[in-house]
Formats: C-alpha cells, structure tokens, sequence
C-alpha cells in the first residue's frame, strides 16, 4: 500500500527530470570514435592506396557482403580492381577491419546511409576510397613489410635490414 | 421554443466537448506518459504534437475495416457502438456548471451506475463475438472484474448519497456547498477511484487488454474504426470517471473567482491527469490479486464506510 504511493510520487516526481530523448535531426548523439558504421578503404600517408587485394576481409565477412578481384600494377603490387561492398547486407560487426594486414578497411563514426533505392546500397570502389589515412595517419605497409622492386630484393636497400624468417623460431 | 434551442446547444456543447476532450486525451495521455517516462512523446506534427490526433485519426479511418470470417458479424459490428453509447449516455446527468446540465435527473446518480454496467456487455460481447480465444478470455475477464467492482463502485456512493440525501447530481454538488465531500467521504472517494479505474478498464486494471499476455484481449481482433471506437469509449470513461470525482467528492463546478464551468474543467483535467499517472507508474496485477482486491479490501472499506457515515448522521439526528 504505502510502496505503491511511493511509486506514484517517485514516477511524479520524474516530470523535473531531464529527458533523455535526443531529437535526432536537430541533434546529434556524439558518436564514439570506435564507432562501427560506414566502411571506407583509406590511403597511406604518400597517397597509394593501402589494399592489397588479400581477400582476407571478404574471407572473414559472416555475411559475405565483401567482394573484390586483385589484379597487379606494373611492379608487382597488388591492388583490388574492383572492390564492392552491399551495406544492405552488412551488418556493421567490423571483422574486415579485424581482419585488415594493412589497415585499409576501416570503419567510421557515420549512420546516415538511408537510401530510397536498394541498388544504392551497394559501394563501389570509388565510393568507398577516401582520400586520407583514416585511423592510423602514420602507417605505411610497405614502409614497415618492405617491397621488392626489380634488381633489389627486401632488405637490400639502403639502411635496410634483412626481413626476419618468419618461419624461424630464432629472435 | 427557445427552452427546446437551448436544450439543444447544451446537448450540443457537452457532446462536443466530451468527443474533443476524449480525442484530446490520445495526444495528453501519450505526452503525459512521455513526460514521467523522461522522453518527449509526440511532438512533431503541429503544436506540441497536437495534429498527432488528426493524424491518428486518418490513419485509423483509412485502415481496412475487417470482419473476421469466424465472427459473429452482428454483435462483432454493435459492440463497440455499445461501449461509447452507455459512455456518452451519463454525460447528460452531469452539471458541468449550475445552468449547463443536459437533465438533471432526480436518479442522476442510479442512471450513472446503470449506464456503465451497460458498458460490461460492450468488452464481454466483443471478446465472445471475436470467437478468438485470446477474446474470450479478455472478455470474461472484463465480465467478472468490471461487475465485482461495480459493486463496490456503488456502494462506495451511498456515504455521498447519505449525506446530501438526493440522488440528483445537481442536488449533490450544492450539498457541498460548505465543505466537499472528499474530506468525510475520504474511504468512499478512495474506493471510488479504485473501482472507476478498474470500470474503465485502464492501466493498472487493464486485465481485459492485458498486452503481454493476451495479444490485446477482447478488441484483438478489431480493426479500423471498430477499434478506434473501443479508443475512444476508453478515453470517454477516464473523462466521465474524472467528471464524477469531480462532481461527487471535490465541489463539482464550486470554486472562488473563476466561472464554475472553468472549475470543472480544472478539476476534471486533474483527475485525468492523475489517472494517466497511475498508468505511468503501477504495474498489472494478476487476475486474482484483482479480484482478491475488490472482495477482500474495497468490499469491507465500502461497508465499513456505509456503516460509519450512516450511523454519524443517525447520532446527529
């Protein structure tokens, strides 16, 4: 009896409360950097696309939304030449960024991709690349894994040393 | 003949202005629940939300209007007639100010109880007509609980029926002329209140909707208007039950200052505001702690009150 008035005036009482609704349009909840929304394909620092057309997002993505086709520059580089995503059948849970060596599959604090048309949801390359380096400004691959080019192999430049044995069990 | 006019425009005032009130509530008790749910509610189309109503209401009129095939169409079709005819009827016995009154019956107060005992046959042949059994169910339940708190809902009257010695609503208000009967008839408005939310069947009496458990009780298999009409007799009973609080217990259209139709409506919208409240924040109880309720504590508290009132007025002589 006395706990169910205690109700009512604790429930009354909650007309000086702040409301927690945010109206969306006008306002904005501040997404979280790690938000997990649109996915882009970013760029290393020198501007070349980080992608290298390992297939290993499309390989982790439950719900197979990912595909690409690599295909190889003139110096052996490896880039995807077509990459394509359905966000209508994404489900946003970020293992292609997970799963990413290159950092080049990221995902962004963004929602707002509501579209009339089905069709629309599906990204093309160009709609995915964006012109910087996303999370990581200061990662470069193959500053760090090193690249072959022709008559020098990994390790065989200047100030370089020679790639560890990743199959080795020695430091 | 210019009586016959004004009789008329009275009718035509008070039926008007239970319709829009209880419109009014579709949109007052959504924002009402958002205010004590700290969200907004409704707030986007027009005013304050306003135009939600009008929208509502063109959603609800361009909706299919559905007869199940297993129904039994007659009853399936006047059911929800009935339940905002007995709703609307008792509006006319109400003196909503000393000049504004429909009819001031000398069993104003009997034609109130009879009216929304009518209303049981709305819910009970809904649920039986449906020939669902979520609907069966939601209409025995409305059978049982709104007759066993029609009980006490009337004799929780007879304090206020002693003391002002009338039946006649009219004659009620002026008997609280010096002191409103909500003081000495305190039990009797507490069981009052009770009763009316469980007559009208709303939050936290709602056994015969009783969402979680029973799809949407005795209108479950409604649609359209036919539900609309079910909306809109509940929004009319929350109205009507607050009117007669107002009127039994708190003065009725008496206040300084103010004209007492404003005093009315004050009081009334009050009460409605209470009962959106008690909505807000109680929980259902199980169907025997319901009737447990209404036998246990309101049927003794009534009597006890009958007993009390009547034998004061008796050592008064």
């Amino acid at each position: 009896m006395i706990s169910i008035i205690r109700t009512i005036w604790k429930v009354f009482l909650h007309q000086f409360r702040k409301r927690v609704t945010i109206q969306y349009p006008e306002e904005r909840a501040s997404l979280a950097p790690r938000w997990r929304g649109r996915i882009i394909l970013s760029r290393d620092p020198d501007g070349g696309e980080r992608c290298v057309a390992c297939y290993l997002c499309a390989a982790a993505c439950p719900v197979d939304c990912i595909s690409l086709q690599a295909t190889e520059d003139e110096n052996g580089r490896r880039y995807p030449e077509f990459f394509r995503i359905n966000f209508s059948r994404c489900i946003f849970c970020g293992f292609c960024e997970e799963a990413c060596p290159t950092y080049a599959i990221q995902l962004t604090p963004d929602f707002e991709m509501a579209e009339y048309n089905r069709r629309n949801l599906v990204y093309e390359k160009e709609d995915l690349l964006i012109s910087g380096p996303g999370k990581y400004p200061e990662y470069n691959f193959y500053r760090i894994a090193g690249l072959a080019i022709s008559g020098k192999d990994k390790g065989e430049a200047e100030n370089e040393s020679a790639p560890v044995d990743v199959k080795g069990l020695m430091p | 003949m210019s009586g016959m006019i004004e009789k008329l425009l009275i009718v035509g005032i008070v039926l008007g202005g239970a319709l829009f009130i209880a419109s009014g509530l579709i949109w007052l008790e959504r924002r009402l629940l958002g205010l004590w749910q700290d969200r907004y509610g409704p707030n986007r189309v027009g005013p304050f939300g306003t135009f939600q109503v009008v929208a509502d209401m063109i959603k609800v009129f361009t909706k299919e209007d559905w007869v199940p095939p297993f129904a039994d169409k007659a009853v399936f079709v006047i059911a929800p007639a009935v339940i905002v005819a007995t709703i609307l009827m008792p509006f006319a016995v109400i003196p909503f100010a000393p000049a504004l009154q429909v009819i001031d019956l000398n069993v104003g107060l009997l034609f109130f109880l009879a009216m929304s005992a009518l209303g049981v046959y709305s819910v009970t042949l809904a649920g039986w007509s449906s020939a669902s059994k979520y609907s069966l169910l939601g209409g025995l339940r409305a059978a049982a609980q709104m007759l066993s708190y029609e009980v006490f809902m009337g004799l929780s009257l007879v304090g206020v029926v002693l003391l002002s010695g009338s039946f006649s609503l009219g004659r009620i208000v002026e008997a609280q002329q010096g002191l409103w009967f909500c003081i000495p008839q305190f039990f009797g408005l507490v069981v009052f209140v009770i009763a009316g939310v469980a007559e009208t069947h709303r939050l936290p009496f709602d056994l015969p909707e009783a969402e979680s458990e029973l799809v949407a009780g005795f209108h479950s298999e409604y649609s359209g208007m036919k539900f609309g009409m079910f909306f809109v007799g509940e929004y009319l009973g929350v109205t009507l039950i607050s009117a007669m609080i107002t009127t039994l217990f708190f003065g009725g259209w008496m206040g300084p200052f103010l004209p007492p139709a404003v005093w009315f409506l004050i009081k009334t919208f009050f009460f409605i505001c209470f009962f959106i409240l008690l909505r807000a924040s109680l929980p259902r109880p199980r169907y025997d702690q319901l009737m447990a309720l209404g036998w246990k504590v309101m049927l003794p508290l009534s009597l006890m009150n009958i007993v009390i009132t009547g034998g004061i007025l008796l050592a008064r002589g």
